[in-house]
């Protein structure tokens, strides 16, 4: 666990400080429908089946848990 | 469940006070706007599956009893779900200028399923069921600040399990492209205890039928079953004296999304989930090694960190790129690695194609035991505390694969109000042996 957070936070803090100013007029890519950083409502019944037939839930914006029989 | 809707409403509050000051910048300037409606989004999708090791039957094709009075219960997981979510999104404005979000939902699903037949040895349950589950959203921005504060309510219901659920979040933004969200979620549930029925005869001969046989399954009393000579479940200490127990689920929720550049944009995600209550399920069985039959028995608790990394990457002019890695771990032992990614390919700027993968590995909760090797003791007791025989605690890979396809024509489809359709199938096999596929669609009406 913790090596894979450190991974994750080392990934992050690398990318993070590469970052550019972007502005609002140049975000015409990232405000696409298909750049959003969260599953999008097409994907909301495959949330749903992977987490009645899979043990792991969350960290994708969708459900953590409770709300139904599943896990 | 009364405290914690007064600190959801007391924090809520809170903010809203915070967001009540009038920005000097636009006093005077903003006229207020009620609300409107937005958008309306509905998703349908149609679910199929099928595989060999249902929970229900306790993991797999499974005998009941022994000699005449044995019955075998077949493992089968087929089953089909029609589901479709309607969601009205409507937006006014304050008088502040601060944007009032509402989005109202209502899903309604129907499945059928093979197992669900067999909460009754004899194959009589009732094979099918319909899930509503509304929901109501307010969210609060501050477009001068960059800052949003929300509240949500949820509502589910299915012939076994109800919920009601509450949330808030808060969400801000700063100067470096960079977004910062946390939420906090409690679900309070209920789960009715039907229970396998101890009686094998009621439903062959016929005499005892009744109208609705999930009546038979709900366990009002607590008086004590027989096990008819037989190896049926018996009940006892493990019997409730209510037809329903509570699942509680909290959870913590934090999101940090940051603009790497003008094609580039990652998220990192983290949840805490706590729950407590009864986490199992009652019709699930488990079969012993000597044909003892049970059902499953898990811990009253449970803890869940998943932690998510999310990063998009538009390449060129036509291609994107979307990628996701999740690590999770619980107090169950159970840990799993989740990767997918999805590259939409513009065909035009308003349509594209976007095939996807996703991988899915999982270790094994330290509860599960495949069907008939869960051990009994020398009297002939359950050697383990807790035990469960449902394949989604097993050890497993799976790989989901599919193509979608969007398209969103400016202004969009000719003489109509529909502005954006989405397509999505996918193909779904665990090493289980358990394959599904789902085709979704998505109206997006403006």
């Amino acid at each position: 666990m913790k090596k894979n957070t450190m991974l994750l936070l080392f990934t992050v803090f690398v990318l993070a400080s590469a970052c550019e100013s972007v502005k609002e007029y140049q975000k015409n890519k990232l405000n696409d429908a298909e750049m959003a950083l969260s599953a999008r409502k097409v994907e909301k019944n495959e949330q749903n089946f992977q987490s009645y037939k899979e043990g792991a839930s969350g960290a994708n914006g969708g459900k953590t848990g409770g709300g139904c029989g599943c896990n | 469940m009364k405290k914690l809707s007064l600190t959801l409403i007391g924090l809520y509050l809170l903010f809203l006070h915070g967001f009540s000051q009038v920005s000097k910048k636009y006093e005077n300037i903003f006229q207020s706007k009620p609300l409107r409606l937005e958008e309306i989004n509905l998703v349908t999708s149609y679910y199929t599956q099928d595989g060999s090791h249902s929970a229900v039957t306790g993991g797999g094709t499974s005998i009941l009893g022994i000699g005449a009075n044995a019955i075998t219960l077949p493992g089968s997981e087929k089953l089909n779900d029609f589901a479709n979510m309607l969601e009205l999104k409507l937006v006014g404005y304050g008088e502040t200028g601060n944007r009032h979000t509402i989005l109202a939902g209502l899903g309604i699903d129907h499945h059928t399923a093979a197992s669900q037949k067999y909460i009754s040895p004899t194959g009589a349950s009732k094979p099918e069921g319909t899930r509503i589950y509304p929901s109501l959203n307010w969210t609060v921005e501050n477009l001068d600040k960059g800052t949003e504060v929300g509240i949500g309510t949820y509502y589910s219901h299915e012939y076994n399990y109800s919920s009601f659920a509450l949330d808030g979040h808060v969400g801000f933004k700063n100067k470096t492209g960079g977004e910062f969200s946390a939420k906090a979620s409690a679900y309070f549930d209920q789960v009715s205890m039907i229970y396998p029925t101890d009686d094998s005869t009621k439903y062959k001969t016929g005499t005892n039928s009744v109208a609705n046989p999930y009546d038979e399954f709900i366990i009002k009393t607590n008086a004590s079953r027989s096990s008819g000579g037989g190896s049926y479940y018996t009940g006892g200490a493990e019997s409730s004296s209510i037809p329903t127990a509570s699942r509680n689920t909290y959870t913590a929720s934090f999101s940090y999304a940051q603009v790497i550049n003008k094609s580039v944009q990652i998220a990192i995600l983290f949840d805490a989930v706590k729950q407590d209550g009864y986490l199992g399920l009652p019709f699930h069985r488990v079969i012993f090694n000597n044909h003892l039959e049970r059902i499953e028995k898990l811990p009253s608790s449970r803890t869940k960190i998943p932690l998510g990394l999310r990063l998009n990457y538009f390449i060129g002019d036509d291609v994107i790129v979307r990628s996701y890695y999740r690590y999770y771990t619980d107090d169950w032992g159970l840990t799993s690695h989740t990767a997918s990614i999805e590259i939409p390919y513009k065909i035009t700027p308003f349509f594209s194609v976007s095939p996807f993968y996703r991988y899915y590995t999982q270790t094994a909760s330290k509860y599960f035991a495949p069907l008939y090797q869960h051990q009994v003791d020398a009297i002939g007791n359950p050697k383990e505390t807790y035990f469960t025989s449902n394949y989604a605690a097993s050890a497993f890979s799976s790989n989901y694969v599919g193509l979608g396809m969007r398209s969103a024509p400016p202004g969009g489809f000719k003489n109509s109000y529909l502005a954006a359709l989405e397509v999505r199938f996918g193909h779904y096999v665990q090493t289980t042996d358990l394959n599904s596929n789902v085709i979704s669609l998505h109206f997006t009406f403006k």
